[in-house]
């Protein structure tokens, strides 16, 4: 990745946060925490690396993306915006009853999600199952999905992981977001899943650590993991909750509640910053 | 009645995937390790590049079947009643319900006459569990003729589906050759309007038994078939209430949340009507065989005649 884009996207990353901020702010509610550690991930995969076309969002043969953790959709919906899916103005509307951005991504109402997600530990498996319907029909295109780290709590994460280790399913990149923090505190007092990596290793994976905010790493890893055939790749991303507004930032607080309007403009004016 | 040939409902289900995968190429069966008992290691056999198995996985089989949809798959998803409707629940609910998918839920081995294995895979629950899904259709054949023809069905229609078989072989009741199925239609196969069974599954074979003995002691049965149970065919309900004034329900199911809770619901908003509801009374099963376990559990011809002569006297 050259300096150039590189730094576009630190700015496309900037307005994505902003737009988690503006969303979660209208709605007075939502997940700023979690959708600013995985901001840099899901900006890089929406604004550079997904083979997609917001004019034509049920294009069959474009990559698909599945959040598994579906709270994170202001991120999601703040990169699909920037990318043209909708209007940005449609960010305010986020969570409010007329909306087409509901508090977790609905397919069917929003142009551009491709699996309405939300209860955790289920998108992985229907990402699985894109990836194996892509191997059945011969179609190249790749599937993404994003795990938070609470998530792998979840059994049918393991599930799918077997599953598609067993099946070979090498045009499978699944993220976990590991912010270390879940609702009830960080994941080691709640119910620690670590070693991560050493999990993914073990269920057959392509296993890849990075720093989640850092691009460089970033593209790097997802370009070793489409250059690995025969197996799956994991990619654990190291990353800060709440990454990019100093005050909301490795606060578990920030998990699940939106921004009152002092923090909303000190929000802004930190991320306008980045710019 | 057809000659006494019997056969589960289950093996209608393999047979018409076998169908399924000779003329649409799009069809893939997903089983959670129970190909054998399922049926459709028939279609394993004849299509293993289009058949997976999840394993001993029931929620990850659900959410693979969603996304194999996703990408333009007809997809029959298989296992227990208990471990597809019961265990899967949430991910039937969240992964193919919410986004609509085109994923056919085909559960085996529900209901008492799972018979041996007890209490454990004997699911009389799972009617009530998918009814409350928005969008649902649930189909629950009578015979292995209607199971393969609603099988076949099923994969016409687009989007989600429960259909429910059984271990037990049954009665066939319908002729191959001659049989249609419609979806959401019920059907009357025995005319009478002093009382209505409304039936589905193999306790329609028991109403017509019960409809011919009670006619010999003078009493008119009619007899409907309801193989759809969502959506619910409400103008044959309507009519067999306005036309016999007393309804009696039967099927191998809780009486809590299944067809004679349907009817139930529907008939007390619509035109109030006396129902007795025959099904297992909130309670669970026990080890035994099937045809005996439908009997002490009251899922027999006797017991829908009881049944009749009490709802009958509240006309």
């Amino acid at each position: 990745m050259n300096a150039e884009t590189k730094a576009k996207l630190q700015k496309d990353a900037a307005k994505v946060r902003m737009s988690v901020i503006e969303g979660t702010f209208n709605a007075k509610s939502g997940h700023p925490g979690g959708s600013l550690s995985i901001a840099d991930i899901i900006t890089y995969l929406y604004l550079y690396k997904l083979n997609i076309d917001p004019k034509n969002p049920k294009w069959e043969d474009r990559d698909r993306f599945v959040l598994s953790k579906g709270h994170t959709a202001p991120a999601l919906y703040g990169a699909m915006a920037l990318k043209g899916f909708f209007p940005e103005e449609e960010i305010k509307t986020l969570r409010k009853p007329d909306s087409r951005l509901q508090g977790h991504p609905s397919m069917n109402l929003t142009p551009g999600v491709d699996m309405s997600t939300g209860s955790l530990g289920q998108g992985v498996s229907v990402a699985v199952g894109m990836a194996l319907g892509a191997k059945i029909n011969n179609k190249s295109f790749r599937v993404y999905t994003v795990l938070g780290d609470g998530e792998i709590e979840e059994g049918q994460v393991w599930e799918a992981a077997m599953f598609a280790s067993a099946k070979k399913l090498d045009n499978l990149v699944v993220i976990v977001d590991n912010n270390d923090l879940q609702i009830d505190g960080t994941l080691e007092e709640v119910n620690s899943p670590y070693p991560i990596d050493e999990k993914f290793k073990a269920f057959g994976f392509n296993v890849i650590n990075i720093d989640g905010h850092d691009f460089d790493q970033i593209d790097e890893a997802f370009t070793q993991a489409e250059n690995c055939k025969g197996k799956p790749t994991a990619i654990i991303a190291k990353t800060i909750k709440g990454k990019g507004v100093s005050f909301m930032e490795n606060q578990v607080g920030w998990h699940g509640k939106g921004p009152n309007e002092e923090e909303y403009n000190a929000a802004m004016a930190e991320l306008k910053e980045a710019l | 009645m057809a000659d006494m040939v019997k056969k589960a409902t289950r093996e209608g289900y393999g047979a018409a995937l076998l169908e399924l995968g000779e003329k649409n190429p799009k069809v893939i069966v997903m089983d959670a390790d129970l190909a054998g008992a399922t049926k459709t290691g028939v279609f394993k056999k004849a299509y293993p590049d289009r058949f997976f198995n999840a394993g001993i996985a029931e929620g990850n089989l659900m959410g693979v079947a969603a996304g194999l949809s996703l990408t333009g798959n007809i997809v029959f998803a298989s296992s227990f009643a208990m471990f597809a409707a019961g265990r899967a629940f949430e991910q039937i609910r969240n992964s193919i319900g919410y986004p609509h998918l085109n994923v056919k839920v085909c559960a085996t081995h529900a209901g008492i006459s799972v018979g041996e294995d007890g209490a454990s895979h004997q699911c009389n629950e799972d009617i009530a569990l998918m009814r409350v899904i928005p969008g649902m259709t649930i189909i629950n054949p009578t015979d292995w003729v209607e199971a393969k023809a609603a099988t076949l069905a099923a994969a016409d229609f687009e989007g989600p589906v429960y259909m429910r078989f059984g271990r037990l072989a049954v009665p066939q009741i319908f002729d191959e050759e001659t049989y249609k199925f419609e979806l959401g239609k019920g059907k009357e196969l025995y005319s009478g309007d002093d009382v209505a069974i409304i039936a589905t599954g193999l306790m329609v074979n028991e109403a017509l038994i019960a409809a011919e003995e009670l006619k010999a002691e003078g009493v008119n049965a009619r007899v409907i078939n309801i193989h759809t149970i969502k959506p619910l065919d409400e103008e044959i309900i309507l009519n067999a209430a306005k036309e016999c004034g007393c309804i009696v329900t039967a099927e191998e199911h809780s009486i809590i949340g299944g067809l004679g809770a349907a009817v139930s619901e529907f008939l007390a908003e619509n035109l109030p009507t006396p129902v007795k509801r025959v099904g297992v009374n909130d309670v669970y099963g026990r080890s035994g065989p099937a045809v005996e376990m439908l009997k002490i559990y009251g899922l027999d011809a006797a017991h829908i005649k009881d049944a009749v002569k009490e709802v009958i006297l509240k006309k």
